[in-house]
């Protein structure tokens, strides 16, 4: 390192600029940051050249490479398809009452299920299967249509009530307001409410066992049991769909329910996923 | 800065060492520790340890990849990492209380720097002859054939040394056996290869051309020793009120006034940090004690008692010049200091022998499905699911029963099971859903919470372990 005398002027001279005497040195840039520099921008012109970079009406430019952030997505989501398909494979071609006996399979099939569950049906049938008012809940040992995994599997397939698909099942409960006096729906009330195991109008619902069995019987049965092929809820348990009070039983009775359910395989959902779904609520708590 | 100064320069060429064969009981210990030491590493990842079909029979594995540390009859789970942690403290704690008591013992002694340096100067004198022949060999400008031929016989040894200590680095991660098959024939992970690489050229390179340099520069410990050691502290030192004056010695001649060391430049030769210790303590000084043997052998050969060098405390030093008796080297060793590091070391060591002998093969950890809270069963019967994680230590599957015990009674059952039985593999942990019912009539359904606790039985040898939780009803 060589010294330098103070106050003595370096050959690279000054600037010119001068205040009160006091002169700015033209001090060049260190060699080894100017070449930084230079290394940059010639690898900034690259860059420019190699990958999306000037911003444009429909999009940026799409670079020399090709690369985009969203392909690395797809290609990435694309792999995990790819590593799953075996698996996907099986899954479709194994009975589903033999998928529990297969560890491995149960496994990626619950995971896979829960993945699509709290993507498309926890909207309605709530986390972990909770169910609210007019969506079942999917925890219990009451179900509607069945709780086998081949019923749970065919409404999921092919939905409730739903015009997308003619496989859909489907039952429609009259609006029995439209021919039924109140005075006659009060008195059916109070006969579910009894048959239910609740406190009603002993009174009343001796004149609607009479309009019960006339009315009602042929889809719900003669004890209200209901009826899983017509999809008729058991009215004699505590479990209701739209409310067991008296408030909710008259206004089911007057105006019916009409619950829909869409069907997955005609939104486009895979047999996989509609199989690993069906497994999944299966083993939620309620499955049969 | 003014003219005529020149910045100086802070740079310092190393002056190679050339430490010089020595004999004596420091000397004799230094290769017992290296035997046992280098003997650990290299043999301990080929001792076998039965543990069962389904886990590895290495006594000592690291296995990153199933995430277990196992050692001999211990297996560590990555929740059991408190152990290694307390390990840790306990190496703290023991380096702590070695340095107070005798300084820099661990740098002279067992520091793997230290050992493979040693190793490393063993195989330079069997290659190239003893301090003179390779100052001599140094020395000479001329690269001739057999200059040529000493420098590469040495470096292919130092390699083959080196080649050995990483490849039995990796042993530690994987089953040793089989990784060697397949490092020998390149099936091996390129993971594998990369570590004996890096490992290979640190052995290299630290123990063949960096030696003492590692300590003065690299490494941090010596500078945080400093705080470790006291006036009581035994070090290596020179005791220069018996040596000074120093002079050459005549055959015959009793030379008047003049002190014990006849300057023979022993204790300098020997060196393998390059210092001279009658300079006093430096920062230099790893307490190797080679200086101690060299120094003894040459009091021995002039009829002076030994001990010119050797390990004093510095509280000595002002007992000994005005010729008072030294304190006992107990004395220094046992004090308060050392007491407290022994304490804290023993109760850490204690705690974790306690942790290890209460904790059980098996365990049990229940979480509450909360999403809904509770579920009404059409009977009106109100049910709870629980995620329950069963974890079985064993080399073999175990079955569990599963009961719950409450102040009411519930019914419990397991999802995908026809009895509360669970069989869980070996060395896995499961996680079930476990249902728990109770009637509708039941104080557990109508109340908001009831503490429940969960027991699970080992069928195959009948322990025990239970966790608590609750259950909610209506409220």
């Amino acid at each position: 390192m060589a010294a330098k005398k103070p106050n003595e002027k370096p050959d690279y001279g000054t600037t010119g600029h001068s205040w009160d005497g006091i002169e700015e040195l033209n001090t060049p840039m260190p060699r080894w940051w100017l070449w930084t520099l230079y290394l940059c921008i010639i690898w900034g012109i690259g860059y420019v050249i190699a990958y999306p970079a000037w911003p444009m009406i429909n999009g940026a430019t799409p670079g020399l490479l090709g690369y985009s952030t969203r392909g690395e997505v797809a290609a990435e989501i694309a792999r995990f398809d790819e590593a799953n398909a075996p698996m996907e494979e099986l899954l479709v071609a194994t009975p589903l009452n033999e998928v529990e006996q297969l560890p491995e399979l149960n496994g990626f099939a619950k995971n896979a299920g829960q993945a699509v569950y709290n993507t498309w049906c926890v909207q309605c049938h709530q986390s972990g299967g909770a169910g609210a008012q007019g969506y079942p809940v999917l925890v219990d040992n009451d179900w509607l249509w069945g709780g086998s995994i081949d019923e749970i599997y065919t409404t999921v397939n092919h939905g409730i009530r739903t015009e997308d698909d003619a496989d859909a099942r489907y039952s429609q409960m009259p609006a029995f307001g439209e021919f039924m006096s109140e005075e006659e729906i009060a008195s059916l009330v109070s006969h579910v409410q009894i048959i239910a195991g609740q406190d009603g109008n002993a009174e009343l619902a001796e004149a609607g066992a009479a309009l019960f069995y006339d009315n009602c019987a042929s889809c719900h049965g003669d004890e209200g049991k209901g009826d899983r092929f017509q999809g008729a809820p058991d009215l004699t348990d505590r479990i209701w769909l739209f409310g067991g009070d008296t408030a909710a039983l008259t206004e089911t009775i007057t105006n019916a329910r009409f619950g829909v359910m869409p069907s997955w395989s005609a939104r486009g959902m895979s047999e996989a996923d509609i199989r690993a779904v069906s497994l999944y609520v299966h083993q939620l708590g309620g499955g049969e | 800065m003014s003219d005529s100064q020149q910045a100086p320069s802070l740079y310092a060429a190393r002056e190679p060492v050339f430490p010089k064969r020595v004999y004596g009981r420091f000397r004799n210990l230094k290769w017992l520790i290296m035997a046992v030491t280098l003997g650990i590493y290299y043999l301990t990842p080929w001792i076998r340890w039965d543990r069962g079909a389904e886990l590895p029979d290495q006594a000592v594995l690291i296995d990153l990849a199933s995430r277990r540390f196992y050692f001999f009859w211990i297996e560590i789970w990555p929740y059991e990492f408190y152990f290694v942690g307390g390990l840790l403290i306990m190496a703290g704690l023991g380096l702590f209380l070695f340095t107070s008591a005798l300084g820099r013992v661990w740098c002279g002694y067992t520091c793997p720097q230290t050992v493979w340096v040693d190793l490393f100067i063993l195989v330079e004198r069997w290659i190239e002859g003893d301090r003179n022949a390779r100052l001599r060999l140094h020395r000479q400008k001329k690269i001739d054939f057999r200059k040529l031929r000493l420098r590469l016989t040495k470096w292919l040894v130092w390699l083959l040394i080196s080649v050995a200590t990483g490849g039995a680095w990796v042993f530690y991660f994987t089953d040793a056996p089989k990784l060697a098959v397949d490092l020998f024939t390149f099936n091996a992970n390129v993971v594998a290869y990369t570590t004996i690489l890096v490992m290979t050229a640190m052995t290299f390179i630290f123990g063949g051309f960096m030696r003492e340099q590692v300590c003065n520069y690299m490494c941090p410990w010596p500078r945080i020793q400093a705080a470790m050691m006291d006036t009581d502290t035994l070090t290596v030192a020179y005791r220069h009120w018996r040596g000074e004056p120093r002079g050459k010695a005549k055959k015959g001649v009793v030379a008047e006034g003049q002190g014990d060391c006849i300057d023979c430049m022993a204790c300098v030769n020997v060196c393998p940090a390059g210092i001279d210790i009658r300079e006093g303590q430096q920062m230099e000084c790893i307490t190797c004690a080679l200086c101690i043997d060299a120094c003894d052998e040459i009091m021995d050969k002039i009829g002076k008692p030994r001990g010119l060098i050797g390990y004093m405390a510095l509280k000595d030093e002002t007992s000994e010049t005005s010729g008072i008796a030294p304190v006992s080297p107990w004395k220094h060793i046992f004090r308060l200091r050392t007491m407290i590091y022994t304490g804290l070391w023993s109760l850490i060591g204690v705690g974790l022998m306690f942790m290890l002998f209460i904790r059980s093969d098996i365990d049990i950890s229940v979480s509450p499905v909360r999403s809904p809270v509770y579920i009404t069963m059409s009977d009106g019967s109100i049910r709870n699911a629980y995620d329950i994680r069963l974890r079985n230590k064993h080399g073999e599957a175990h079955s569990f029963a599963m009961v719950a015990r409450s102040d009411v009674p519930m019914q419990l059952e397991v999802e995908g099971e026809d009895y509360g039985t669970v069989t869980v593999p070996a060395d896995e942990l499961r996680t079930i859903r476990v249902y728990l019912t109770v009637p509708d009539a039941s104080s557990a359904a109508n109340s908001k919470v009831t503490d429940v606790r969960i027991w699970i039985t080992d069928e195959a040898n009948g322990d025990r372990a239970h966790a608590d939780t609750v259950f909610n009803g209506r409220d």
